[in-house]
């Protein structure tokens, strides 16, 4: 019962995570920006959904898959999230008209590609 | 699979309908997004939204292989960001760096 309780806050709470992510999604202003809300908020939603499972099955084998999930989730959304940030500065994206610390302006300042150069 | 007035079902009945909307959110983002970078972002967080929505339909079920299903999924989708993101950086240079979007719309509508 108690295990059902917590299952079911955790299921709520990380789909609104993830309804925030997605709301975040549309509504941000510029591609950087918007990658805060999907990586940030996106991984915390599936977190909180998939130690839900763990918590509904309550068994090792579930728990221990749930485990990696969420390792791999950890591992793997910073390095696409940087890696797509990376490509879309360099793609030329219109940066946000408030943005005012832009610290890449200096380093290509042609939008030069990285590869080219190094 | 637990009785039909249990707090899971209703609370995973609920996680159901948010994470179609959120991925009917996300879609929106995903047709209308001014660049090419945009729609990978979108892409990317849509992905993230159906390995949660396969782990809540693994508990609405009560069938544990849709784990395995959403496991083989994030796998699978990060290889795909990541192969789009190498597209997008060796994708031809625009010569005006930061600003230009209208010349992003036409360079991306096809």
């Amino acid at each position: 019962m108690m295990n059902d309780i917590i299952t079911a806050l955790l299921l709520v709470l990380g789909s609104l995570f993830c309804f925030v992510a997605a709301l975040g999604m549309l509504r941000l202003p510029d591609t950087v920006i918007r990658m805060h809300a999907a990586t940030k908020a996106g991984t915390l939603g599936v977190g909180l959904i998939l130690i839900a499972e763990a918590f509904f099955y309550a068994e090792v084998g579930i728990t221990l898959r749930v485990l990696a999930a969420i390792s791999f989730l950890l591992l793997t959304a910073p390095v696409a999230a940087h890696l797509i940030g990376r490509a879309a500065y360099y793609s030329g994206i219109k940066l946000w008209h408030k943005t005012w610390i832009d610290q890449l302006k200096d380093h290509y300042p042609s939008g030069g590609h990285p590869e080219e150069s190094d | 699979m637990p009785a039909d007035t249990s707090i899971v079902v209703i609370a995973s009945r609920f996680a159901i309908v948010v994470l179609l909307i959120s991925i009917a959110v996300a879609l929106v983002r995903l047709i209308k997004g001014p660049d090419a970078a945009d729609r990978i972002v979108a892409l990317d967080l849509i992905s993230m939204l159906i390995v949660a929505f396969l782990a809540t339909e693994s508990i609405y079920a009560g069938e544990t292989s849709f784990l395995d299903v959403a496991i083989a999924y994030a796998l699978i989708a990060f290889l795909g960001t990541v192969a789009l993101a190498r597209f997008l950086m060796r994708s031809p240079q625009r010569k005006s760096g930061n600003i230009n979007n209208k010349e992003a719309k036409t360079t991306n509508d096809e």
